[in-house]
């Protein structure tokens, strides 16, 4: 098992982020996180990442706690997120060289030029990262991302900014790069249509709690739907629906 | 801590460098200023003929390139942590296994080579105009310059502690803080003009022993051992002190997810 969380929570000033959420994921597979804004994707990914602390619960990442083993634990992850950017004065090509180094990887400029070969903005090698379009600048984050041939990458809505001829073609690719590699892959957007034809497996949040669990066609089978995307509307409905009962209780 | 992610650190700091002149300016700018500020200043008080003058201007010349040496040292630790944090790039840095260590340690070291550049550019721009010769100090200038950097990568420790904790809203302190410490240092007067109340306070700062020492082999050519002592002795506390804090602040962020917050921003 690559990821194994269990019961896990975050609470912020008295507020629950997450709440005793359970998962796992193996190798090579793509686990979507969905959920509205405020249902604790991001702070489940950074959880794993270890820059937040939980308040309760477990995360083992390869076998490894990650309270106690974050840095080699790092070592064999990436990530990449539409909310993080790289130095935008520095050329494309010093931010790879920079992180390759962070990371160790061998042959950097051999490697960096092929990934942005891969994700065709090679001929922006020597150009200021700042300069970039910002399709060019999520293909920039995930050859970043990819420098470390990591065996799990976590995706925080990397393809946000993009249009949807870019998105396809960046999710095209990452399905490839996932099989060819075998990388296990944590993502998260709200883009439904993207998250049926990427992934193997997703996971429904709300208010931190999970609703739902499965491949998308079961999910949506399972809530009578016709797309994921009906069923995020569902749960999140219902689930306010369900809030508003309970906040309504004597 | 591996020599390699330190490098790397270092690297991606340095070249902003290469890739800028405003910033490369910005190093000396500064410096060159105060320096002409403070040198005009004296030659202006020289027109008036005290006795004590001469060695003013080298009191206040000397003192002026010491403290811009502890400035810097703290402004290597907190600006590379600004830039990160403007970049947006702080999460970048602290999802890689890059250790908190390995990240002061590339900014300290920062810090060594921008001290150095600032400290050699002061010296010949002060020997060029005013005839001021900083290694008049000689051996005494090793223990004096170490300890304003270990002073500057203590209170740039601190700085950054609260930056993280507060957010943009403590970002001012990277500016702050050093002008909070230049009062009660004895930067460009000695102790005794303080008030008394002040004098233990002023007594208990690192830097305030480099000030007075330095005044001192100036005007004596005496080297001040017992001042350097104390100066590290407090180093010590206060690096301590600082890292420290600075652990107790990184936990606390990291569970309230302030660090997160901060690198996403």
């Amino acid at each position: 098992m690559v990821i194994e969380v269990h019961d896990l929570v975050k609470q912020f000033n008295g507020t629950t982020a997450v709440d005793r959420l359970s998962f796992t994921a193996q190798r090579g597979e793509i686990l979507g996180l969905l959920g509205p804004n405020g249902a604790g994707k991001t702070t489940a990914i950074q959880m794993l990442l270890g820059i937040i602390e939980p308040t309760a619960g477990s995360i083992r990442v390869f076998d490894h706690d990650i309270a106690t083993h974050r840095q080699a634990i790092l070592q064999r992850l990436n990530f990449s997120s539409a909310y993080v950017s790289l130095p935008q004065n520095l050329p494309v090509i010093d931010n790879l060289r920079v992180f390759a180094r962070i990371y160790g990887v061998r042959n950097w400029r051999e490697k960096a030029m092929g990934l942005l070969r891969l994700f065709e903005i090679d001929r922006f090698a020597t150009r200021k990262t700042g300069q970039l379009s910002s399709g060019e600048s999520t293909r920039l984050h995930l050859c970043k991302a990819l420098l470390n041939d990591p065996e799990l990458l976590l995706l925080d809505e990397p393809t946000a900014s993009l249009d949807p001829d870019i998105a396809d073609k960046v999710r095209k690719l990452l399905r490839r790069i996932q099989r060819e590699r075998g990388i296990t892959v944590l993502y998260t957007s709200h883009n439904m249509r993207e998250i049926e034809e990427l992934c193997d497996r997703v996971i429904f949040l709300h208010h931190g709690r999970k609703m739902a669990e499965g491949p998308p066609r079961e999910v949506i089978a399972k809530f009578n739907q016709q797309s994921l995307e009906q069923v995020f509307i569902r749960i999140v409905r219902d689930g306010e629906l369900q809030s508003a009962d309970q906040k309504s209780e004597p | 801590m591996s020599f390699r992610r330190i490098t790397a650190l270092l690297l991606r700091y340095l070249l902003l460098y290469r890739q800028s002149w405003t910033r490369i300016m910005e190093i000396f700018f500064w410096p060159v200023m105060d320096l002409l500020v403070w040198g005009f200043l004296t030659a202006y008080l020289l027109q008036f003929g005290y006795n004590r003058v001469p060695a003013l201007i080298t009191f206040l010349i000397g003192s002026m390139i010491f403290w811009d040496l502890l400035y810097r040292a703290q402004q290597s630790v907190t600006i590379s942590f600004l830039e990160d944090v403007w970049a947006r790039n702080l999460l970048n840095i602290f999802v890689a296994p890059v250790t908190i260590s390995e990240f002061l340690t590339a900014t300290f070291t920062l810090g060594v080579i921008k001290v150095l550049i600032n400290g050699l550019v002061l010296a010949a721009l002060a020997w060029l105009l005013y005839a001021f010769d900083v290694f008049q100090l000689g051996f005494t200038l090793i223990p004096f310059v170490l300890s304003l950097m270990l002073m500057g990568w203590a209170m740039g420790m601190f700085t950054v502690a609260l930056i993280m904790r507060w957010g943009h809203a403590a970002e001012a302190l990277a500016w702050g803080i050093p002008f909070l410490v230049q009062p009660l240092s004895a930067v460009f007067y000695p102790v005794s003009v303080l008030p008394a109340w002040l004098q233990p306070i002023a007594w208990a700062l690192p830097s305030t022993y480099v000030f007075e020492g330095m005044r001192q082999v100036l005007a004596t050519g005496q080297a001040p051992w017992q001042m350097f002592w104390w100066s590290f002795g407090l180093n010590l506390v206060y690096l301590v002190a600082s890292a420290f804090f600075f652990r107790h602040i990184f936990t606390l962020v990291r569970r309230k997810g302030l660090l997160a917050k901060l690198g996403m921003e």
